[in-house]
């Protein structure tokens, strides 16, 4: 079977415009509530599922994100469970790609190779680990490449062109694009200096790119949209879920925010 | 190997350490590593760095033999206390922060960040910004807050803002994620002074190299007073600066280290003993022993001691205990709060409750210690900002 991550990054290139991800953090406020909000994201047009595995410490995160880590923990989430419900959204019909996104740890602790088999046999596509850089990556990378699946890094701003290059070529599937200085959260308004880092990661790199961090409304997406593969909302929608956890159209609203940023992207 | 071929060029102790931090960061640690080991190589700085330590920060600071302890507790072996409490600001902390100081000044940044436990790290980071003209803002977990008021007011004292983290456990490892996150939002400007030998490459390596003036100073006295160099190293061990510094200096000598970590309410409770309990896991920047679940989470460690409260620890340290290197034990609560006594009924010394654990060891190596042994302890602080803690469990 075709990596799903390649295939929907091929698309997004043949027709021209760029993709919408979601990143929802995984056990929030339950793993069956996150699968009824994954489904509905991807039913209003979402393309690649970011699935967040909580840590207990994330560096990367801003207080939105902490939160809703926290909140899953509680609750009880394993890495087991996170890997079991991306099995139940195949079972479902769920076919956009899949990444689970988390800090180091968990995945690191559970055995690099066990991990990657397992990834695989749920059904997910790729890893996206932040606080891990290519430099630390090399055992890792060895069991994503025999298990055929994707592994992708951040890119920051703050990363000179050779530094972007290098990793550039050690994504498996496309780069992450760090839109600014700073943790997760949305901002009212992106540094203005973003696309000009977009268009430098484009210019060291063949690799589909992703920008994240900070995007929440729609004129971060149109601004964005033409010097990218992909934009990954993350705290606009784990927000949506912190403010009504309890309501039974919890699914709808997150949805309705996706479809209101889907506006943002233009094109056909 | 000596320590100048610790760690390896990428930054790894054996397994342990490197760099595990989003990639906003990993300019700065580029950075960072190369104007440190300029700064190393630069018989300038070292000048400027040496004049602070003795002008400001009273160093050398004493080596003093502890005659009415050892008789105390039985033993004919000769016992001294590095003095690190006589330092300015009351603990080791001054030499790291004085050094890093200096090298953020060397960096062009006008701001500096740092996370404390017991304060005593933010204290000296207040400090050493205030002598050198820097910007400062120190993070601590509100409940290290309420325990160490007095360092607070210390801090705010000196000019530095106080961020109160209320995340998590509210201890050291919270107010050391914040200080991460303000790093990556704020690198451009701010150099982060990380107060022990933990974190991403080159933090564990520098900040070692700036706490060896303890060994260095402690060779050279011991020798002055024995004619010999010490059997036995004693030093408590939460992150392992105090420690490292007093080890790394005598790594190749066959001197024994004895590293005392925090057995809080036991060991089979809760507790800070990350190298005794820990497992390999990648926390705050490096690969170490770390205290953490089954399923890859960190744990929230216990100690009495702010300093000491802390689920990971320096990975030098866990390269020293996988090579048997060093011995690692462990003192409990109960077993600190005893050994502050003691200090201060036989020596009139109070010790911060961090440096009690290593003096509760004393005790437990008598029957191991002949005669003719000479044991250095490293006295890392003074115990007065832990009078608060002291008057709640203390009945005198």
């Amino acid at each position: 079977m075709a990596n799903r991550i390649d295939t929907l990054f091929q698309d997004i290139r043949e027709r021209g415009r760029p993709a919408l991800a979601a990143y929802i953090t995984a056990g929030d406020p339950d793993l069956e509530r996150t699968q009824e909000i994954a489904l509905a994201l991807v039913e209003a047009g979402v393309e690649l599922l970011e699935y967040g595995v909580p840590f207990s410490d994330p560096i990367a995160d801003g207080p939105v994100i902490q939160r809703a880590a926290q909140r899953s923990l509680a609750a009880g989430t394993t890495v087991d469970a996170i890997l079991a419900s991306v099995s139940r959204l195949r079972a479902a019909g769920c076919e956009v790609p899949i990444s689970l996104f988390g800090a180091y740890n968990p995945f690191f602790h559970r055995g690099l190779e066990r991990l990657c088999r397992e990834v695989r046999e749920a059904g997910a596509d790729g890893l996206l680990i932040p606080d891990l850089p290519p430099e630390e990556a090399d055992e890792l990378l060895g069991h994503v490449d025999a298990e055929g699946i994707g592994c992708t890094f951040l890119a920051a701003p703050t990363s000179p062109p050779e530094r972007l290059r290098m990793i550039g070529e050690a994504c498996r599937g496309y780069v992450y694009c760090v839109s600014l200085r700073g943790v997760t959260g949305a901002r009212a308004e992106l540094p203005p200096d973003t696309v000009d880092f977009l268009d430098r990661v484009r210019s060291v790199t063949d690799k589909p790119t992703l920008v994240g961090f900070g995007i929440s409304r729609p004129d971060h997406v149109a601004l964005l949209a033409p010097h990218v593969d992909a934009m990954v909302v993350g705290s606009a929608f784990v927000r949506i879920i912190e403010e009504h956890s309890s309501a039974p159209d919890l699914p709808q609203r997150v949805a309705a925010l996706a479809r209101e940023l889907i506006g943002g992207l233009g094109g056909s | 190997m000596t320590t100048t071929t610790r760690p390896d060029a990428t930054g790894h102790f054996g397994p342990y350490g490197g760099r595990y931090v989003p990639d906003t960061l990993m300019s700065a640690l580029t950075d960072l590593e190369r104007e440190y080991t300029a700064a190393r190589d630069d018989a300038d700085f070292r000048r400027e760095l040496d004049h602070l330590l003795r002008s400001y920060a009273g160093r050398p600071t004493p080596l003093t033999e502890a005659r009415r302890l050892a008789e105390r507790i039985g033993t004919r072996a000769r016992i001294f206390l590095k003095r690190e409490d006589l330092a300015h600001t009351g603990a080791h902390k001054i030499n790291n922060t004085l050094g890093q100081a200096l090298l953020t000044k060397r960096l062009g940044k006008p701001r500096v960040i740092a996370e404390t436990g017991a304060g005593q790290h933010g204290v000296a980071t207040a400090t050493a910004c205030a002598l050198l003209g820097l910007e400062c803002e120190v993070h601590m977990g509100t409940e290290d807050v309420r325990r160490q008021a007095l360092n607070v007011f210390r801090m705010k004292l000196m000019g530095a803002k106080v961020n109160e983290v209320t995340s998590g456990s509210r201890t050291l490892k919270d107010a050391t994620n914040e200080a991460m996150r303000d790093w990556m939002a704020n690198v451009d400007t701010t150099h982060y002074i990380i107060g022990s030998v933990v974190g991403p490459h080159p933090f564990p390596m520098m900040v070692r190299d700036f706490q060896s003036v303890i060994g260095k100073e402690t060779r050279e006295q011991c020798r002055e007073i024995t004619g010999r160099l010490p059997t036995h190293l004693v030093a408590c061990v939460g992150g392992g600066s105090n420690s490292i510094g007093m080890f790394a200096p005598f790594y190749d000598d066959g001197v024994a280290f004895i590293g005392v970590e925090a057995a809080g309410e036991g060991l089979e409770g809760r507790h800070g003993a990350s190298i005794i309990k820990g497992e390999l896991g990648a926390f705050h920047g490096s690969m170490s022993k770390v205290l953490q679940t089954d399923d890859g989470q960190i744990l929230e460690a216990h100690s009495i001691s702010a300093g000491l409260d802390y689920p990971g620890v320096g990975p030098e340290h866990a390269l020293y205990a996988e090579t048997g290197r060093a011995l690692y034990t462990s003192a409990t609560d109960q077993e600190a709060l005893d050994a502050t006594r003691l200090l201060c009924e036989t020596e009139g010394i109070l010790p911060a409750l961090e440096t009690a654990h290593a003096i509760a060891h004393l005790p437990k190596m008598v029957a191991e210690l002949r005669e003719s042994d000479i044991v250095v302890l490293c006295l890392s602080g003074r115990g007065d900002k832990d009078i608060t803690t002291l008057r709640e469990v203390l009945d005198l």
